[in-house]
């Protein structure tokens, strides 16, 4: 096929200019009218501007883990300040050089609130809160801040730490299974803390991970799930999204906990409880922020069970009463500060000690965490 | 009843209104989807179409998508035209993003802009490298390309994954999968202030330029695409079908890796586990719905960019679900594909009455072959095309 | 001996998913067809037989949907491939990405569906041998259905006449056609009946393999199964045992993490991929070893009466 035709060549050319400028006139016409956001408030003008909030995620709405929890937290937004707020998202923006755009197409749209929703999109975030001084951005489980950027994070390892005393109490063969993402200081904490919660029950117990490499495969935590109850583990725990290692141990008449959200629907019979992020209150707290003007950046918030941000649900009813009444007062102590599951003596794999007989780890420590507690077998990743 | 009738030669009209019409066919068929979904059509049409070109940032931000797709496309072209069927063009991309990103890592403060080059003329090697595995093995072990450089791909996700995970990871981290953030002296040069379009553009256009000349002005590209065209007669003619396979592969995968730094040291700036984005596949169609001709895949990767970003503004404008962007890319190489019949044969309607015994028909013993059957106006002339190209 | 009986066990599960689809390909590519678009095909019947057991309850149901889904992608295929003689591989691409942008958007809806619980199979007897119980009987009928079918892709292919008259198609369609046989017919109804058992695997992985739907959840399986195709030099049993090995050599990798290996797990993650091209390698060398095998006419369009 040759081109020496060069007057198709300027047809072709031709006919798409005429085709952009037909398009461009039928755009002219539409402008106007504006595309009201899914899922937001009533359609007429409430009295006073409703204050545009806008959502990135990083996986579909639907994935029943880390996104579903984010969305329930608009959700919760949206039924505590009605028409006072108008809410819209993107799911699934990559972490990548697509971040930015999104983002930055969210604040010339007007809107004056926007949350990030992972680690990914700090970067992004910065470089647009940068050209949007007005624009109040919220980055999850990020370090990096701004005048007009501030951070927040759950304390999931406080989830982790109570699945731990269950699982340390039900097992039967003291071999612990845990289907890991990505080997991320949050994700080692969490494994530590499962591993210390239950091992203050039965200090015989060991933990076996294993990584997937990625935070939603159900496919991959599926066969991960089955090398590790193959590998003689029956309880099993995850930092993964999908409900597959549940499924999978229900299969296998094994237990297992859900994670993010309430999986027993996935998995009645080998459920034993679930831990689940519960973004509302801090959601709520940060519109209220702004509404009242007291909205400030450069800070970071890491909030855990006191203010409702982690919590450990449906209990499975074959678990004994005082392990329950255990989880309750651990509770009760998270609420009151009395409880930490960081408390000294704390020892590595090789034996030696990293928190001393007493003492309380800071979220500096807590932050940092690369190195598996004695109890957990192999090494961390790299 | 419909027959197809073999045009004595391709039609040079139909070569460059297939793509339009498979447009049209795909816009249609988009109308049809929006209205089923409840949203209202122009609207669905206006963001993938008209959103996307509308302000001088919609159109730069179009470039920045169209650059990688753009850039990878040509050595595609020239790879398919050669039948050589680089179905990894990820992988390579992956590597010349891998390569380009460890020259970068070298930077301080005190470098000079010599590492630009430095950095780009990296990616191009290593995508050249990983193609060259895929050339390697076809070439002395006769594996099939398409299977060997497609689990390359994989390979190559992996091993970006150990450099982000471990010896590359940024100490300052956090223990977050990712490379420390490139001194900015390695950034590739933007054209211009508040935009994130960059000299990639024009090399990707010099690029444009390149292909054109190599496939239709030299000798040697000449001779490279007749090995795909009619591998007998290149043999025939002395044309080194090895060489050519050897050519069509380093020159894809040094396009591939070239989008890779470019995307890398550009935009992205760092190197992460999200640095595949599967442009490396998207490329193939792009490819293909610009006829692999360069000029034709300049106006399709824009257009496959405008799919990708109306996809993302169908989300917050429409409320659209993210994968609209996949099912209309799909139905576009569908139709592309199913149009192209139309450059090599013509509709014909026939009345039932005047229909031959179809030659293809019941089993027949030896001796009574098919082809005794009486000639009428509807059979194919024994002047043989290949098929649609 | 136990965890590997368990390994052996889980290898075939694994194992079983590729064989299926790859068996339906080996049909394809027998007659000639390179179809591309295994990926595509999975996906979508991975949701119509979710979608399918969700609102009916039956994994036969289930299993009848997905193979009717993969049916129906491949006839567009072969009606594109066959009678309009437009590019295999790039129709191929065409269907994998419509396939996997139409799954990921029909099934939105879906995701956070679950289906009703499954029952635990095992084979009456024989599922109490000590090693060989826990590795080979205690399956989901499905792993079994697949070997009975590789035997019996193996007595069709080599022992009926329609077998015969399907690998000559394959080999040279235009003798074929001299001889009257419908070529292009037999063409489609071999990529008809490929895509259906590409359907079956799909529906499988969504069933019972991972009961949930998520979008792209074949994670490259149908590539694999292409892969492993070519791998196995076209021959049914070569498939299976290919497909166990890798089966096998996936579930390695997590078990290996189990065991405290220190080996980076990228690097165990890559050892399929890279196994599968060391093997290519391997069997392709031998030029002629390919010739006696491939199906001559693969890839190439055909034309009646040229």
């Amino acid at each position: 096929m040759t081109d020496l035709n060069k007057r198709s060549l300027i047809k072709l050319a031709a006919l798409t200019a005429v085709a952009s400028a037909a398009l461009i006139g039928c755009g002219k016409k539409e402008e106007p009218a504006p595309a009201p956001a899914p899922a937001a408030a009533p359609a007429e003008a409430p009295k006073a501007e409703p204050l545009k909030i806008a959502f990135a995620y990083v996986g579909p709405v639907g994935d029943g883990g880390w996104t579903f929890a984010h969305d329930n937290g608009r959700k919760a937004i949206e039924a505590e300040f009605g028409d006072k707020v108008v809410t819209s998202f993107v799911e699934s923006v990559p972490e990548s050089a697509d971040a930015e755009r999104v983002i930055r197409d969210m604040a010339s749209q007007g809107n004056q609130l926007i949350f990030g929703t992972t680690f990914g999109y700090m970067e992004p975030m910065l470089k647009v809160a940068a050209d949007f001084k007005n624009v109040k951005f919220e980055h999850a489980t990020g370090y990096k801040q701004a005048e007009n950027m501030r951070t927040y994070d759950s304390r999931t390892y406080e989830g982790a730490y109570m699945a731990g005393v269950i699982a340390g109490s039900m097992t039967k063969t003291n071999t612990l299974g845990v289907v890991a993402s990505i080997p991320i200081p949050e994700v080692i904490r969490n494994i530590n803390s499962f591993t210390l919660g239950a091992q203050s029950v039965n200090p015989k117990i060991k933990t076996k991970v294993v990584w997937v490499n990625g935070w939603f495969d159900p496919p991959k935590e599926t066969e991960a799930a089955t090398s590790l109850l193959n590998g003689g583990a029956d309880i099993l725990f995850q930092n993964t999204d999908s409900s597959a290692v549940l499924q999978t141990a229900e299969k296998a008449g094994k237990r297992a906990f859900g994670w993010d959200s309430d999986m027993t629907a996935y998995g009645p019979k080998a459920h034993l409880g679930s831990a689940v992020i519960n973004w509302g209150p801090y959601y709520i707290k940060a519109v209220k922020d702004v509404m009242e003007g007291t909205w400030q950046g450069n800070s970071g918030v890491w909030w855990g069970h006191k203010e409702g941000a982690i919590d450990m649900v449906s209990i499975a009813d074959d678990v004994p009463a005082e392990v329950k009444a255990k989880i309750d007062t651990i509770k009760a102590g998270l609420k009151d500060g009395s409880f930490h599951p960081w408390t000294g003596p704390i020892v590595g794999q090789d034996g030696k000690e990293v928190l001393a007989a007493g003492a309380k780890a800071d979220d500096a420590f807590l932050g940092g965490i690369k190195f598996y507690v004695k109890g957990v077998e192999g090494k961390v990743p790299n | 009843m419909l027959r197809l009738e073999v045009r004595p030669q391709p039609s040079a009209r139909w070569s460059y209104a297939s793509p339009l019409l498979a447009l049209a066919i795909t816009v249609v068929i988009g109308v049809i989807l929006f209205a089923a979904l409840g949203k209202d059509p122009v609207r669905g049409l206006q963001v993938f179409f008209w959103e996307p070109i509308k302000s001088p940032y919609a159109l730069s931000e179009l470039m920045v998508k169209a650059t990688p797709l753009l850039i990878i496309a040509l050595g595609l072209a020239v790879c398919f035209r050669s039948n050589v069927w680089n179905i990894g063009a990820e992988g390579q991309y992956l590597i010349g993003a891998i390569f380009a990103a460890g020259v970068a890592l070298t930077a301080t403060k005190e470098t000079g802009g010599w590492i630009v080059p430095a950095v780009i003329a990296a990616g191009v090697l290593g995508g050249m490298l990983w193609a060259g595995i895929t050339a390697l093995l076809r070439d002395r072990f006769n594996a099939n390309e398409i299977l060997v450089s497609l689990m390359l791909v994989y390979v190559a996700v992996q091993v970006l994954n150990y450099l982000v995970y471990g010896p590359w990871k940024d100490p300052m981290g956090y223990n977050f999968p990712q490379t420390k953030t490139f001194e900015s002296v390695t950034q590739i040069p933007r054209l211009m202030q508040g935009s994130r379009v960059n000299i990639g553009l024009l090399l990707a256009l010099a690029g444009v330029a390149a292909v054109w000349v190599f496939l239709f002005r030299t000798y040697a590209g000449f001779a490279q695409q007749v090995g795909g065209l009619a591998p007998a007669a290149a043999r025939y003619a002395g044309f080194s079908s090895r060489k050519a396979l050897w050519v069509a592969l380093l020159t894809s995968g040094g396009m591939a890796g070239l989008a890779g730094a470019l995307e890398v040291a550009g935009p992205i700036g760092q190197l992460t586990p999200y640095v595949p984005a599967g442009y490396g596949f998207a490329a193939i169609i792009v490819a293909f719905v610009g006829r692999l001709h360069p000029v034709g895949i300049v106006f399709s990767a824009i257009l496959m960019s405008m799919f990708y970003i109306g996809g993302e503004l169908a989300q917050s404008r429409l409320g659209l679900p993210k994968s609209i962007t996949g099912v209309f890319q799909g139905l576009l190489l569908f139709a592309l594909l199913a149009c192209d019949t139309l450059i090599a044969y013509r509709i014909r309607f026939t009345p039932a009455a005047l229909r031959a015994t179809p030659s293809s028909g019941r089993h027949q013993p030896p001796g009574q072959a098919g082809s005794a059957l009486p000639v009428d106006g509807t059979r194919p002339t024994s002047e043989t095309t290949e098929g649609a190209r | 001996m136990e965890p590997t009986a368990l390994l052996i066990a889980a290898s075939l599960n694994a194992g079983t998913v590729l064989a299926i689809a790859s068996l339906g390909l080996l049909i394809n590519e027998k007659a000639g067809i390179v179809n591309l678009g295994a990926e595509g095909m999975m996906l979508c019947a991975a949701l119509a037989g979710f979608a399918t057991v969700v609102h009916t309850g039956s994994t036969a149901a289930g299993f009848a949907a997905g193979m009717a889904a993969g049916a129906l992608l491949a006839a567009v295929f072969g009606l594109l491939v066959i009678w309009l003689n437009t590019n295999q591989y790039a129709t191929g691409l065409a269907l994998s990405l419509f396939g996997g942008g139409f799954s990921a958007f029909a099934g939105t809806a879906y995701v956070q569906e679950k289906l009703p619980e499954q029952s635990q199979f095992a084979i009456p007897l024989l599922a109490d041998i000590p090693f060989l119980g826990n590795a080979l009987f205690k399956h989901h009928p499905m792993v079994y259905v697949c070997v009975g079918l590789v035997f019996g892709l193996i007595w069709f292919l080599y022992r009926t006449r329609a077998g015969l008259v399907l690998r000559s198609v394959g080999e040279s369609p235009e003798s074929a056609h001299a001889l009257g046989y419908p070529v292009r017919r037999i063409r489609l109804l071999a990529v008809v009946a490929g895509g259906a058992l590409c359907g079956l695997a799909g529906a499988y992985v969504s069933t019972v393999y991972t009961p949930l739907w998520v979008e792209g959840m074949i994670a490259g399986k149908g590539w694999i199964a292409l892969a492993l195709t070519t791998f196995a030099t076209w021959r049914p049993a070569r498939v299976l045992l290919g497909t166990y090995l890798f089966g096998g050599v996936t579930m390695l990798q997590f078990h290996l993490q189990g065991m405290g290996v220190n080996v980076p797990s990228q690097f165990l993650t890559m050892m399929p991929y890279v196994a599968t091209i060391v093997v290519l390698v391997l069997i392709s060398r031998n030029p002629t070893w390919i010739r006696v095998n491939m199906p001559a006419s693969i890839g190439k369009p055909f034309y009646p009466g040229s």
